[in-house]
C-alpha cells in the first residue's frame, strides 16, 4: 500500500464518448519512487496522468495521490503535486523569470520567497543567464528545463512528468534525467514518468508499468520484467556471405529466428543452449563467423512479448535525436 | 502556502495578458491601422452623404469615427479569443488549472489584454479624430464617456472571443467566426443614420442589430451632445453583451477546465 506521499489507483477508467481510453488501471507507487509508465502513443498514458493530476475526472475507479482522493480532494492533490505535461506549455511572449513568478504567485508563495525560490530553481535547471529572455528564443531543451522548474516552484511531494524528454537532444535528455533522479534520491519526491523511450524507463525508473490499449499489461522492475519474459539474442555474421544459410541453420537449433542486421542472422535463445553451445555447434558444422554477439534482453522484448507488437520509436532509443 | 486572493489572481493573469498583447506588434498594429484606413477612405469617399436632407452633421468624419471603435473592438475580440485558444492548445491552461487559480480570475484576467488594447486603440482613434477636426458636442466629459463606453464595448466583444475560444479550443475556429461579427457591423447604422436608410429590410436589420445602438451611443457624444436615450441604449446593449458573453464563457470554462 502506497503511503500518504505515494500514488495508488484502483480500477481507473476513462471513457470519451464511445472510446474507452483507459480500461481499468491498478497501480501503486511508493514514496520517493520513480515509476516509469511505458507505452506507445495512444496507449492511455496521458489520459491516466490527467486523471491522477485531477485535470480529468475518472469515469470509474478511484485514485489517491499524496494521500488525497483525486475526485474528492482535487485542490489538496493539486497543492501536493507538480506536473510537466506533454509539450512544454509555455507562453512564448513571457520570459523564463516571468513564468516562474506567475506560477509561484498563483501558488500563493510570498513575494520574498518567490524571488529566492525562482532564482534557486532557475539556477538548478541552468537557466539563470537566459532567465530574462523571452521563451520564444529558448531551445527545446531549455523549454523542458523551464517546464520542470515550474512544476517544482511550490515544493511538491509528487511529480508527474509526461514524456518529458520527447524531442530532446541526448545532452538535454541526460541533464533532465540527472535532475529527476536527484529529486527522487535527495528530496524524496515521488515521480510518475510517462515515456515511450525504453532507455528512459530502463535508466530512470525503479519500477515500470507497461500500458497498451488502455490496460497495464506488465509491471515490475526492468530487471524482473526482462528476466520474466525476454530471452537474450545471439547475432552472427558469416565470414563468407554465401554461408548465411548455413549459419542460420545452426543458430535456429537454439531458438526462434528474429530480425537481425543486414547480412547477419539473429535468434532469440529459447533455453536449449547458451553462447558457448552456439560457438561449439558452429565449429562442429565447419561454418566460420566473423562476428558473434550476445544481446541482453531489452524492455522492447518485454513489450513485444506482452503486447504482440513493438513499441513505436523503440528503434529510436539507440540514437535518440 | 496560502491561496492568493481573487483580486491578486486577476491581477497576475491580467498582467500576463497585457504583457503578451503589448509584446506582439503583429497583434497591435492591424487594429490601429485598418480602422484608421477605413475611416480615411469612407470619410473622404462618402462625404457627399452629409448633403442628404436630415443627415445629422456636416462632418462625415465625426459621423464615422465611432465605427473605428467598433472595428477595433472586434480586433480585440479576435486577439483575446486566439490567445486563449493558444493557451488551450499548448496546455498552458492546464498549467494554470493545476494552481489554486479560480476560474473567475482566468476569465477576468484574460480580458486584461483586451482592455489594454481597447485603451490604446481608443486613445489613438480619438487623437486622430481630434487632429483632423472632430469636435465633441458633449465637451470634455463626453470624451471621457466615449472612452469608457469604447473600452466596455471592447471588453464585451473580447468576452465573445473568450467564449468562442473556450467552446472550440482552436484559434483557427475562433478566427473563422469573425466574418460573422464583421457582418453584424456592416448591417448596422455605421454608414448612415437608420432613418435615412431607404432599403426597408436593411433598415429593419439595422434596427434589430445591437451594434447599431452601440455606434449611435458613441456617435451621439460627438455630434449631438448628451443624448440620454442614445447613451442608455448603448450602455444597456454593451453591458448586456458583457454579462451574456461572460456568463456563456463561465459555463464553457467549467466544461473546459473540468478539474475535480
Amino acid at each position: 500500500m502506497a503511503s500518504a506521499r505515494g500514488i495508488e489507483a484502483h480500477g481507473l477508467v476513462r471513457e470519451f464518448k464511445n472510446v474507452k481510453a483507459v480500461k481499468g488501471i491498478d497501480l501503486e507507487v511508493a514514496p520517493g519512487e520513480i515509476y516509469g509508465f511505458l507505452g506507445p502513443n495512444g496507449a492511455g498514458k496521458s489520459t491516466t496522468v490527467h486523471m491522477l493530476t485531477t485535470l480529468l475526472p475518472p469515469t470509474a475507479g478511484t485514485a489517491r495521490v499524496a494521500g488525497y482522493d483525486v475526485v474528492a480532494d482535487g485542490p489538496k492533490v493539486r497543492a501536493s503535486i507538480g506536473a510537466a505535461l506533454q509539450e512544454a506549455a509555455l507562453d512564448p511572449w513571457l520570459t523564463g523569470r516571468e513564468h516562474v513568478r506567475l506560477q509561484s504567485s498563483l501558488h500563493g508563495i510570498g513575494r520574498r520567497e518567490r524571488k529566492e525560490r525562482g532564482d534557486e530553481l532557475l539556477e538548478r535547471v541552468g537557466l539563470t543567464r537566459a532567465a530574462d529572455r523571452k521563451v520564444q528564443t529558448y531551445s527545446g531543451g531549455m523549454k523542458r528545463r523551464l517546464d520542470l522548474a515550474l512544476a517544482l516552484v511550490h515544493r511538491p511531494t509528487t511529480l508527474f512528468l509526461d514524456e518529458p524528454t520527447t524531442g530532446l537532444d541526448p545532452q538535454s535528455r541526460s541533464a533532465l534525467w540527472n535532475e529527476v533522479a536527484r529529486l527522487a534520491r535527495d528530496e524524496g519526491v515521488t515521480v510518475f514518468l510517462t515515456t515511450q523511450y525504453l532507455e528512459e524507463a530502463d535508466v530512470l525508473a525503479r519500477r515500470v508499468g507497461i500500458i497498451d490499449l488502455g490496460r497495464i499489461v506488465a509491471e515490475g522492475t526492468p530487471e524482473e520484467l526482462k528476466a520474466e519474459i525476454a530471452k537474450p539474442t545471439v547475432e552472427a555474421s558469416p565470414e563468407e556471405p554465401s554461408e548465411l544459410g548455413a549459419v542460420a541453420a545452426v543458430l535456429e537449433q537454439f531458438g526462434e529466428r528474429t530480425q537481425g542486421a543486414p547480412g547477419r542472422v539473429a535468434v532469440r535463445l529459447d533455453g536449449k543452449g547458451d553462447l558457448a553451445d552456439v560457438v561449439r555447434a558452429l565449429d562442429a558444422a565447419g561454418v566460420g563467423v566473423s562476428n558473434l554477439q550476445l544481446h541482453a534482453a531489452s524492455l522492447d522484448d518485454v513489450f513485444l512479448a506482452k503486447t504482440g507488437h513493438r513499441l513505436e520509436g523503440a528503434e529510436d532509443d539507440a540514437a535518440p535525436e | 502556502m496560502n491561496q492568493q486572493s481573487l483580486p491578486h489572481q486577476i491581477a497576475e493573469i491580467a498582467s500576463r495578458s497585457v504583457k503578451r498583447t503589448l509584446r506582439q506588434p503583429g497583434v497591435l498594429i492591424p487594429p490601429l491601422t485598418f480602422p484608421l484606413m477605413l475611416m480615411a477612405v469612407n470619410s473622404s469617399g462618402l462625404r457627399a452623404a452629409t448633403d442628404l436632407p436630415g443627415f445629422p452633421t456636416d462632418s462625415f468624419l465625426s459621423f464615422f469615427l465611432p465605427f473605428s471603435f467598433m472595428q477595433g473592438a472586434l480586433f480585440a475580440a479576435s486577439t483575446a479569443g486566439t490567445d486563449l485558444a493558444r493557451d488551450i492548445d499548448t496546455g498552458f491552461l492546464n498549467r494554470l488549472a493545476l494552481t489554486p487559480m479560480r476560474g473567475t480570475a482566468l476569465l477576468v484576467g484574460q480580458l486584461g489584454g483586451a482592455t489594454a488594447m481597447g485603451v490604446v486603440q481608443a486613445l489613438v482613434y480619438l487623437g486622430v479624430g481630434l487632429a483632423f477636426g472632430v469636435r465633441f458636442e458633449s465637451g470634455v466629459g463626453g470624451v471621457l464617456m466615449l472612452l469608457v463606453l469604447a473600452i466596455l464595448i471592447a471588453i464585451g466583444w473580447a468576452s465573445i472571443g473568450v467564449w468562442l475560444a473556450l467552446r472550440t479550443g482552436s484559434g483557427e475556429a475562433v478566427q473563422s467566426q469573425f466574418p460573422m461579427l464583421f457582418f453584424l457591423l456592416f448591417i448596422s447604422s455605421m454608414n448612415m443614420p437608420r432613418d435615412l436608410i431607404e432599403v426597408e429590410w436593411f433598415r429593419a436589420a439595422a434596427t434589430l442589430n445591437p451594434v447599431s445602438y452601440m455606434i449611435e451611443g458613441l456617435r451621439s457624444l460627438i455630434i449631438e451632445g448628451w443624448n440620454a436615450q442614445a447613451l442608455a441604449l448603448a450602455l444597456t446593449m454593451t453591458i448586456g453583451l458583457v454579462v451574456l458573453a461572460l456568463g456563456l464563457s463561465a459555463v464553457a470554462l467549467r466544461e473546459r477546465m473540468a478539474r475535480t
